[in-house]
């Protein structure tokens, strides 16, 4: 995508706390490996505890820097989890296309945001190893979802919206889809979601959704521009640490990073 | 100095090859009468040594640590890896250390037993008898030439002086030619997928590893196996808990047992059997050392009373689900005692080496950012500790190290993730009922400042600042200190100073004495309960090269802590190496020359060594650390 790349004026920037969760080995790690260092890894071991990453995304009108917590999903680190999301502003929920109870998993952190996090927290649902689809196969140009439930940023410039999204096991030679699209978009369609199908190993759709997910924030939880704001409860993991200027010359990845179309 | 311990050595190493009291010249026998020498000495492996000579009591310092834990103390910290660290924590190194490294007999009863009953898997592979076959079919079957040479070297080794078989000493086989055994690598392959290549063909693959772990439940479950899964190898397993649970019944423990050149080790802690199957020269103690530490990261991931609960619960618990990701924890964990670790087989820690100043430096940078919650400070470049800080009345404890330095520099999960880590981990040694928190962030010392490191970069020369609290709140406090932390190395100067460090590497052994006939060396300094090494580089680089210097190393261990109290030097003769071991209340040298090396010019370099050591103390070894 081609949010502007210009360099030349500095834009306000703001902070966004960012959670994903989901079953383990759905390619929770696999999706931010892609999104800031746009990589991918065949056999990525199962995260431990959990891990802290910071990309910046530039948007037309704002520099937004991702702070993520990428949490392991295996179930003896469940209880830890409210940690990561209590001040979250946004979280990406993640499911396997190709393993329905890792939608059923979705639901249930879904649900948990809901009632657990803060009120205004953005969350995307987003089906991973669309590669291993036969929308995944065939580029990136295939629209995956019904027409309009696409998100904004989303890979949308479909021919025709007819295309007949798979029924729910056109077991297709080569199509390890389990999840058809219709079934996970029309859940999140009825939970106010944001909703993507994406390949972490193709790169497919990552940096939509990390796109979507800063235009959704609303402006109003980024007014407090230099980042220290948004935090509202502390004393705990997301809060009570100091502006953001103290962390960033050591931690900052940007140089590293700063690479790849992505304008992010 | 020099000559003072020169003489000592050679008082020990004695002028005349018979002085059999201090010298011990084990000669190989042949493969063939190392194998028929199986049952005549089956009773007497790892007989019970008497205790070495008595250490320096003034270390004993600084283990209040954890009172909770006291008592799993008991139980498992006689069995962690080793006593305390370092100057970091000398805890209890006299008793503790000690008590391990004079092996007290350890159900002595049992182990004979065992081998009496089990005689037959020791005769010669030709007992194909019904009742034995199902035990023998799990014994890996490869190449029988090439087996018979990884262990009759062992067999005949630990039969030691008992065997003195002039003829033997051409059969010696510990450094084959290179390319015998050069496929050691794919030891770490995996066996493969019954659904792709067939039973037949995984079953073949998986007998043909020479070292295999699995860990079952008392009920036995399958929870873990090395190579495999618990599908494949139920039957095995099936085999394994029947026996095991034959002696179990009989208010007798089976501890190990031998079949042919295979040696297998048991371990029972609390609902679990854990279980080492063996073709590589270890002893049986080592193979204990071993499974402990798996012990030790199973416990890591659930805690103690978790893993008792789940088992009290319900006897039948399959763990396999709670331990789920931590699998490779456990697999990296072998693997790096398959290669073989010094440290483990030392039980000691391995610090890089820099000038006290320079250490002393950083040491206090970590003082001055600490924060208050946090428990332990450690810098580590590539599983060598570099400083430490930690509270004066808490110690750190070795095998928790060695935990902690597997998951960190070993398995890929946290080094991989990019970015930084925040990891719940219960260390047994420190307290094993609940969980610290350990923020891990990698420094790239390449482009000269604290750049979060790349992921190419290698073990060696990547350095992790690992910080860790008891609040699983205090990610952001951490790494603000850990940012400070840097800046501050940075300032001054410690990070290019660690970064030539690391790029200096290991000297070899031609850098310490110059036209040496020796190798390499491991030398422990038993009080600060830390090693130092010569580089692997040039003889030992390769794998398989390195786990052939690690089976001499094993070999030289094991005889010098099976013979009686006042040997003190081991020398060992062989058709392709010399070796030897030379132990006293401060140290314990171990170091391999060619096969011709004179015994002189071993002493020689031997005494040089140590001189050397000595004079690098304060570089080469952590003493004091940083204490708050
Ligand atoms: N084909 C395909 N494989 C993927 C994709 N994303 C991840 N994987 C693979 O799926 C496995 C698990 O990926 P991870 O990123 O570790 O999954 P995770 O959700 O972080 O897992 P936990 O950390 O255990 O919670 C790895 O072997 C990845 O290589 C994808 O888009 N397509
Ligand atoms: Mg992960």
């Amino acid at each position: 995508m081609s949010e502007s790349t210009s360099t030349n004026t500095p834009k306000p920037s703001s902070s966004v706390k960012l959670v994903l969760l989901g079953e383990a080995a759905v390619g929770k790690s696999s999706l931010v490996l892609r999104f800031v260092n746009n990589d991918f890894q065949e056999n990525k071991e199962p995260t431990i505890g959990a891990a802290f990453l910071t990309q910046k995304c530039s948007l037309p009108t704002r520099t937004i820097k991702f702070e993520i917590w990428d949490t392991a999903g295996q179930e003896r680190f469940a209880s830890l989890a409210p940690m990561y999301y209590r001040n979250a502003q946004a979280a990406l929920v993640v499911y396997d296309v190709t393993k329905p109870s890792s939608l059923t998993k979705a639901k249930h952190w879904v649900a948990e945001l809901q009632r657990q996090a803060s009120p205004g927290i953005v969350i995307a649902l987003v089906g991973n190893k669309l590669d291993l689809t036969n929308d995944g196969n065939e580029a990136s140009g295939e629209p995956q979802a019904d027409g309009e439930q696409q998100p904004p940023a989303a890979t949308a410039d479909g021919d025709d919206a007819a295309g007949e999204p798979q029924e729910e096991q056109d077991a297709t030679p080569g199509d390890a889809r389990k999840v058809s699209t219709r079934e996970a978009s029309s859940y999140a369609d009825e939970e106010g979601l944001l909703f993507f199908e994406t390949s972490a190993k193709t790169g497919v759709n990552v940096v939509e959704v990390f796109t979507a997910i800063a235009n959704a924030i609303p402006e109003s939880s980024l007014k407090s521009g230099r980042g220290a704001g948004a935090g509202t409860g502390q004393t705990t993991l997301g809060g009570g640490r100091p502006a953001e200027d103290s962390r960033v010359n050591l931690g900052d990845r940007s140089t590293a990073t700063a690479k790849e179309g992505c304008a992010c | 100095m020099d000559s003072e311990i020169k003489n000592q050595l050679q008082d020990s190493l004695g002028g005349n090859d018979d002085s059999k009291d201090d010298i011990t010249c084990s000669s190989k026998s042949s493969p063939t009468m190392a194998a028929s020498s199986v049952r005549e000495r089956s009773t007497s492996p790892e007989g019970p040594p008497p205790p070495l000579p008595p250490r320096p009591n003034t270390l004993n310092l600084l283990d209040e640590g954890a009172s909770s834990s006291r008592t799993l103390r008991q139980s498992t910290q006689s069995a962690l890896q080793s006593r305390a660290t370092t100057a970091v924590s000398l805890t209890d190194i006299a008793s503790h250390d000690g008590g391990k490294e004079s092996y007290p007999a350890r159900g002595l009863p049992g182990t004979l037993r065992a081998k009496a009953s089990l005689s037959h898997l020791a005769s010669p592979r030709g007992s194909d008898t019904a009742d034995s076959a199902s035990v023998k079919s799990s014994v890996p079957q490869t190449d029988f030439g090439e087996v018979e040479n990884v262990f009759s070297d062992f067999v005949a080794t630990e039969s030691g002086p008992m065997q003195h078989d002039s003829t033997g000493l051409l059969q010696f086989p510990e450094f084959q030619a290179d390319d015998v055994d050069d496929d050691f690598t794919e030891e770490f392959e995996p066996v493969g997928d019954v659904g792709d290549e067939g039973e037949n063909e995984v079953l073949e693959n998986w007998k043909s590893k020479r070292k295999h772990y699995l860990i079952l439940s008392a009920a036995g479950k399958p929870i873990w196996t090395r190579h495999g899964d618990g599908g494949l190898i139920s039957t095995y397993i099936g085999v394994i808990q029947t026996i095991i649970s034959f002696y179990e019944d009989s208010q007798d423990r089976l501890n190990s047992f031998t079949a042919g050149d295979t040696k297998f080790v048991i371990v029972a802690k609390g609902p679990l059997y854990l279980v080492a199957i063996s073709r590589i020269l270890e002893s049986e103690t080592q193979l204990k050392l071993q499974l402990e530490a798996l012990y030790m990261q199973i416990l890591s991931t659930l805690t103690l009373p978790s893993l008792t609960h789940l088992f009290s619960v319900r006897p039948s618990t399959d763990l396999k689900r709670p331990l789920q990701g931590s699998e490779t924890l456990l697999s990296t964990l072998a693997d790096s005692f398959t290669k073989g670790s010094p440290s483990t087989l030392l039980s000691a820690l391995e610090c890089l080496k820099i000038r006290k100043a320079h250490r002393q430096t950083i040491n206090n940078a970590l003082l001055k950012t600490r924060t208050n919650s946090l428990l332990y400070g450690l810098v580590v470049a590539g599983g060598r500790l570099v400083s430490v800080v930690r509270p004066r009345k808490h110690s750190l404890h070795p095998g928790d190290l060695q935990l902690i330095f597997n998951m960190v520099f070993e398995a890929e999960a946290v080094k991989a993730g990019g970015g930084e880590s925040w990891i719940p981990v219960c260390l047994p040694g420190f307290n094993s009922s609940g969980y610290l928190y350990m923020y891990v962030s990698f420094v790239d010392l390449r482009e000269d400042a604290g750049n979060v490191a790349d992921d190419t970069a290698t073990k060696e020369e990547s350095v992790a600042v690992i910080l860790i609290s008891t609040d699983k709140e205090r990610f952001f406090e951490l790494q603000e200190m850990r940012n400070s932390f840097i800046e501050q190395l940075e300032k001054d100067g410690s990070l290019k100073i660690m970064k030539e460090a690391i790029d200096k590497g290991r000297p070899k052994t031609t850098d310490i004495v110059p036209g040496t006939v020796l190798h390499h060396f491991l030398y422990k300094s038993r009080g600060n309960v830390q090693f130092t090494m010569s580089s692997y580089e040039p003889d030992f680089s390769s794998v398989s090269r390195r786990r052939r210097l690690m089976s001499t190393y094993n070999n030289l261990h094991a005889s010098i802590h099976s013979k009686h109290a006042h040997v003190r030097v081991h020398h060992c003769v062989s058709q392709s190496s010399t070796s030897l071991a030379w132990v006293t209340p401060v140290f314990q040298l171990y170091c391999v020359a060619g096969p011709n090396a004179n015994r002189n010019a071993l002493a020689h370099s031997a005494s040089k060594i140590v001189q050397w050591v000595q004079q690098e103390e304060e570089r080469l070894f952590i003493i004091g650390g940083a204490v708050f």
